[in-house]
């Protein structure tokens, strides 16, 4: 664990990549109004994997839409701030933000073929993405895709840049789409549920490629996934998003063997993993219920109707923030109840 | 040991596709798989994306015929019954989908989705199959309100619920449940693998589970059937498989499972384009196999008793 530590205390002294301070998004559709996203706040460094994790709906491809501007459309109002190295994407143009994306900003998704085109060849693709970005010609830019495929180990490059999309299996399409999202050196990835439709010893492969990205290359970047195993994997720091906000956020570590939030405690609950042998099949615990609509109001804790330790303060009033010294933070009402050590920011 | 609910003998099933060329090219989907079902049992069926997992399945309930070998249904050979035959077959077994998004009809209201399988295979009034469905909804955990709504209004997690009530609704001794949780949160996964591990206890159903996720064939699964290139590399109960796993595959398969505190292991450079192609030769497994040998490339490992009730196919591993 030392490696982790003295990697965070180290680029924590640095400026950080990308901050997201306060931000709530609303999306307008036709004449109603929905609320997706409350009060996020988001750190990422050099190097740093941040994990963004929570249940289908809980707003973490929408936490990443902001980043990049490609919020859904109609007309949308965002609040708050996100600053990307110094610069302030909020009041970005479409034009402006065009030259962050796919450059500086690289992105990764579940399904590789929302990013590689199915008539052109991975070599075609790859070579533009090098040629428009980084005003690379001809042999200097296959050169680059050579070195791309190699990086996120092919083993045959040269005859990876003739085959088309349909012709690799998905974890191999898996690795061109992050051997082009990584081409121009982007100082933010954005991976989201890059592996969660593969089997896992391919899982275990693309992960190890993300961690590479950040370790050698120096990326920031946000995972996003549903699934606290492969979040653990991986990240250094992790945020649990629910219904919008980010209840629990702190490094993974501790996330993981201390967590706080009664949200976080249940999806940890809910992976099946090794039971000790002989042990009885214990019962898995699933979280009753699912994830409100965004739509919904509610005076108290967004989670308060499926918390089973749910008590009187939760239903009538939004829980505080806790914030402790060592970054942790924590949105429950029994945290707010229990300490007395914790600065409480509103 | 008492006759089995459930057994296929030396089953194959060749997959012929024309190219564009006009030649045939073949492909083995499922590979001489003999196995033993017990009533009450829950097998599980792990491996990873196209090994023959869910061609096995379809061969189970005859949506695809067989190109070798036999299936024995309590006690009945059912391998070439004709299809108007095979109406007790299809009652018998029922089978639960991975995508409960496009499995169920978009045009149905919940009631005709359920009461579609009793119109066809049953005789009872309508007042009858209306208590059956709303029976049934209570059984998998929803409520009879939920009988007039279309399926895109519900979850995922409740879209499957749906979907094994469906299954239910012929009284099935057997059910197959091909990845049944694979597109869902973990969150309601766990909400599935409850409710599953429930009903086999209440309804004394024998369970074929299909999986790529070792843990979670194990969460459900009394033994466990690891695949590979349309053949049982191994078989086990399914705690010691996960345990104290002996294929090199059952090996990778399981480092690879993600878990909270377990370091991801470095990457190594094994990837190419022909990875995952199994050899016509030898060990299907042997290009990807750390043991392999000169006898994998050669001679194909059988199936064979490693320890009792552990049957193991590799050159590699022997007894120490
Ligand atoms: N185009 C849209 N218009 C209106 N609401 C939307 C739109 N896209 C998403 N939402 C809503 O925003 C909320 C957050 O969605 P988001 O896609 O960020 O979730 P997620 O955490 O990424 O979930 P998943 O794991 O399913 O990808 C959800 O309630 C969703 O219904
Ligand atoms: N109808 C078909 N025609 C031709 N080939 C087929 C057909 N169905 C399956 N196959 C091939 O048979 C092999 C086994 O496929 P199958 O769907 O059984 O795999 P699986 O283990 O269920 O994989 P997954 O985990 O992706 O569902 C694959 O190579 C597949 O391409
Ligand atoms: S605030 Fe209350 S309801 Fe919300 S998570 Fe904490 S304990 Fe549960
Ligand atoms: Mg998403
Ligand atoms: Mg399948």
């Amino acid at each position: 664990m030392t490696s982790t530590d003295s990697k965070t205390t180290g680029a924590a002294a640095a400026a950080p990549i990308l901050q997201i301070k306060d931000l709530n998004v609303t999306l307008r559709k036709e004449q109603e109004l929905i609320p997706i996203l409350h009060h996020v706040n988001l750190t990422v460094h050099a190097g740093e994997i941040v994990g963004l994790v929570g249940e289908s709906g809980s707003g973490k491809s929408m936490t990443a839409s902001a980043v990049t501007q490609l919020l859904p459309g109609g007309s949308k109002s965002l609040q708050g701030s996100i600053n990307f190295c110094g610069e302030e994407l909020t009041t970005k143009s479409e034009k402006e933000m065009a030259h962050y994306r796919g450059k500086e900003i690289a992105m990764i998704f579940q399904e590789p073929m929302t990013c590689l085109n199915p008539v052109f060849t991975v070599g075609q693709q790859l070579e533009d993405v090098i040629c428009t970005h980084q005003h690379l010609q001809g042999g200097e830019a296959h050169a680059r895709a050579i070195a791309m495929l190699e990086n996120v180990h092919i083993k045959e490059p040269e005859k990876m840049l003739k085959a088309y999309p349909y012709e690799l299996s998905g974890g191999m399409r898996q690795r061109a789409m992050i051997a082009i999202a990584l081409s121009c050196s982007p100082k933010l990835l954005i991976a989201d549920e890059p592996t969660t439709a593969l089997d896992v010893t391919i899982q275990a492969q693309i992960l190890g490629l993300v961690k590479e990205a950040a370790d050698k290359a120096g990326a920031g970047v946000i995972f996003i996934s549903h699934d606290l195993g492969v979040i653990a994997q991986v990240c250094d720091s992790i945020a649990v998003m629910y219904s919008g906000e980010i209840v629990e956020a702190g490094t993974a570590v501790e996330v993981l063997t201390t967590p706080r939030h009664p949200y976080t405690k249940a999806l940890l609950a809910a992976i099946p993993g090794f039971t000790p042998k002989g042990a009885e099949r214990l019962e898995l615990c699933a979280i009753p219920g699912m994830v409100p609509d965004p739509r919904e109001h509610m005076d108290g804790c967004r989670f308060a109707p499926r918390c089973s330790v749910c008590g009187e303060n939760c239903t009538a009033k939004h829980p505080p923030l806790h914030v402790a010294g060592d970054g942790r933070s924590v949105c429950c009402w029994k945290e707010a109840e229990a300490g007395d050590t914790a600065i409480t920011a509103s | 040991m008492t006759l089995p609910l459930l057994r296929l003998e030396n089953v194959d099933k060749v997959f012929v596709k024309k190219t564009m060329m006009g030649k045939k090219s073949y492909i083995h989907a499922v590979r001489g798989i003999t196995l033993d079902i017990q009533r009450g049992e829950a097998l599980g069926i792990v491996g990873e994306s196209g090994c023959g997992k869910s061609t096995l399945a379809s061969l189970i309930i005859r949506l695809e015929t067989l190109t070798r070998g036999k299936i024995i249904l309590d006690g009945t050979d059912v391998t070439s019954l004709k299809e108007k035959d095979l109406r007790p077959l299809r009652r018998f077994v029922q089978i639960v989908f991975q995508d409960p998004y496009s499995s169920l009809s978009p045009r149905m209201t919940v009631e005709e989705i359920l009461t579609e399988p009793l119109k066809i295979m049953t005789k009872l009034s309508k007042a009858e199959m209306h208590a059956k469905v709303t029976a049934l909804l209570e059984l998998v955990g929803m409520n009879a309100s939920c009988l007039d709504r279309y399926p895109h209004e519900f979850s995922g997690g409740q879209r499957q619920r749906i979907s094994i009530a469906r299954a239910l609704t012929t009284e099935p001794e057997i059910l197959i449940l091909d990845e049944p949780t694979s597109a869902l949160d973990v969150s309601v996964q766990a909400q599935v693998l409850n409710l599953l591990n429930d009903l086999r206890q209440k309804l004394h159903l024998t369970y074929i589970f299909i999986s790529h996720n070792l843990a979670v064939v194990k969460y459900i699964s009394d033994r466990t059937a690891v695949m590979y290139a349309g053949q049982i590399v191994e078989l086990g109960p399914s705690e010691k498989i996960m345990l104290e796993p002996l294929h090199p595959y059952t090996r990778e398969l399981i480092a690879a499972l993600p878990a909270v505190g377990k370091k991801l292991k470095p990457l190594t450079k094994a990837a190419d384009m022909t990875e995952n192609v199994a050899q016509e030769r030898g060990c299907p497994y042997q290009n990807r196999c750390p043991l392999v040998d000169l006898r994998c490339k050669s001679e194909r490992p059988p199936l064979a008793q490693f320890e009792p009730g552990h049957f193991l196919a590799c050159w590699g591993v022997t007894k120490s």
